[in-house]
């Protein structure tokens, strides 16, 4: 399973990489394999104000519609454009091509809600026991 | 095969199951007053005493009339085809599949379905059907709200009113502002239109002909919605749709409409058929079912149920819509009706319809002290004032075997001696001729 070390991450699955005052947020590996083949994503919209932990994407797959949920606080700076015509690249690239928006965190202090790379590996594999 | 439910054992099995002595014990938490002291039913009786008791009552009904009424629902006439393909036990007996793949003959046919619908509606796609006219509006007006994450419905009093009191039921306990706009003339006033047309705007619904009979040509307003990044709905009627302007050529986002008008008999309280077309860009707001045409692993056509992933059997609470079911026998029945008809047929049917009413609309004017309202153009269903109380009226010439129409002042207050009349295509030359006559004689005494 594919975690990489620089991102932190929530229990719903989904990934944020830091850079300076920007998040870029996606979902996990994990969580794009055990939705399927991917078919949609809805965006929220630029400058949208996020609120940790509700709900600000919803992502289709041939099996479900599954609500993404925001891991900081912030302002919505801008959208992945390749996700509407190509919806796939969040099942070959999670943390890549497939990121979902990048966003202004607003509260630093939110981090502390998040795990590092070991702990959500721990997590996950929790899971599947 | 017996249709007792369960047996003695079943329910004592079940009640073992969870913990239970006895059905009183299960029932302890409803107090007993509360509960029934009879269901009235009476004793068992005679297949023969049943079905004469049955149609004692079906005897009841006036089905004799001469039908003049419309108001929503139109005594069309449904070729003995309809019945023959509809009442095939393939199709008669399948309840919603749930394998739906396994069926593949009714998914082709609910797909004929929506393409039937996008072509009479000029919009992009069609779901598998709906319950009724007023659920598809209100269902109409959800994607709306939803889309534009608005909360403001500008309402055109022309629309039902049945319609309207349903959208304003559904959503007694959200925080919905409705501003009705009345109707001056017979059509939807602009003026008051626009003057309530804002940002906070999530759509404007119309209904088209409207409640009284007006056809409307609504392009100009749809520019002024969409100015606003409010969406525009239309109720329309669907035999209406083989002359006059589509939704899809006025630039509306949505239609719905009562589908009763093709091939589905008037019956008190149904079964109807809700129908329901969008644009592209809103098919992942839409409710309910829709087919697919796709190709199976050898390359050969094959239909699908499409986007369920958003209905309530895999979406729970988050679900698009809460309606879970379609009228897809009902839905059957317009594709076979419309199929039947073809595009010429349509328009022929529409025509018809249009040419008796216009015939009426003549007649009737020629009676000293009836006004036929003339300001806006109709389609089969006209206005026409009376020197008398329209209720009064349509009482008194049930007596002389006709249903004269709908009397306004059921719904639009001041508007007693305003009815409301609908000729379709079934009404002949003789009956219109006859109706007029007996008209005149009533008020001339």
């Amino acid at each position: 399973m594919n975690i990489p070390k620089n991102l932190f991450y929530t229990k719903d699955h989904e990934w944020v990489r830091i850079e300076g005052n920007t998040a870029y947020v996606g979902i996990t590996d994990y969580a794009a394999h055990a939705l399927g083949d991917i078919t949609f994503v809805e965006l929220p919209k630029i400058n949208e104000a996020l609120k940790q932990a509700s709900h600000c994407a919803t992502v289709e797959s041939v099996k479900a519609a599954s609500d993404v949920y925001a891991p900081l606080s912030g302002k919505v700076l801008a959208l992945n454009s390749q996700l509407a015509a190509n919806p796939e690249l969040i099942n070959q690239s999670a943390y890549e091509k497939g990121y979902f928006f990048s966003m202004e965190f607003s509260n630093p202090a939110e981090k502390a809600a998040l795990m590092d790379a070991p702990s959500y590996q721990k997590y996950v594999e929790g899971l599947s026991k | 095969m017996s249709y007792i439910p369960h047996t003695q054992d079943d329910i004592q099995q079940m009640l073992s199951t969870i913990g239970v002595k006895s059905i009183d014990q299960l029932f302890k938490d409803i107090p007993v007053a509360l509960r029934p002291k009879s269901f009235n039913l009476p004793a068992s009786s005679s297949e023969f005493a049943v079905t004469q008791a049955l149609s004692n009552l079906a005897s009841k009904n006036a089905t004799g009339l001469v039908n003049f009424v419309g108001a929503g629902f139109y005594d069309h006439f449904i070729p003995a085809a309809v019945d023959a393909l509809a009442n095939r036990s393939e199709f008669y007996t399948a309840y919603t599949p749930y394998q739906p793949e396994c069926s593949q003959g009714w998914l082709q046919a609910i797909y004929e379905y929506q393409s039937i619908i996008c072509e009479l509606t000029g919009l992009d796609v069609s779901n598998a059907s709906l319950y009724d006219g007023g659920t598809a509006l209100f269902e109409g007006m959800m994607i709306a709200l939803r889309q534009t994450g608005r909360n403001k419905i500008i309402l055109d009093s022309g629309v039902n009113l049945i319609y309207r009191t349903m959208l304003y039921t559904y959503t007694s306990n959200l925080a919905i502002e409705f501003v009705e706009i009345p109707v001056e003339h017979g059509q939807s006033s602009r003026q008051e239109l626009f003057k309530h047309l804002d940002d906070k705007t999530a759509a404007v619904i119309f209904q088209n002909p409207n409640f009284f009979g007006a056809v409307d040509d609504y392009s100009d307003v749809v520019e002024k919605v969409h100015n606003f990044g409010a969406l525009a709905i239309a109720s329309v009627y669907p035999v209406s749709l083989g002359m006059v302007k589509t939704p899809g050529e006025m630039g509306f986002d949505i239609a719905t409409g009562e589908g009763q008008s093709l091939g589905i008999p008037l019956s008190f309280g149904g079964p109807y058929l809700g129908f329901m077309a969008v644009k592209n860009q809103l098919l992942r707001q839409m409710p309910g079912r829709i087919v697919g045409e796709t190709v199976d692993s050898d390359g050969k056509r094959g239909f699908v149920l499409t986007l369920q992933t958003r209905e309530q059997h895999i979406r729970r609470e988050k679900a698009t819509s809460n309606i879970c079911s379609n009228e897809a026998l009902c839905a059957l029945r317009a594709a076979i009706f419309v199929a039947l008809l073809g595009k010429d047929g349509l328009t022929e049917l529409a025509q018809h319809n249009y040419q008796k009413a216009e015939f009426a609309k003549e007649r009737l004017s020629k009676i000293k002290g009836v006004q036929v309202k003339r300001s806006s153009p109709t389609f089969n269903e006209f206005t026409v004032l009376l020197p008398v109380d329209a209720d009064k009226l349509v009482q008194q010439m049930i007596a002389k075997g006709f249903a004269c129409g709908f009397p306004l002042g059921r719904f639009y207050k001041g508007m007693d001696n305003y009815l409301l009349i609908a000729v379709t295509e079934k009404r002949t030359k003789a009956e219109i001729n006859l109706f007029a006559e007996c008209l005149e004689e009533m008020l001339c005494n």
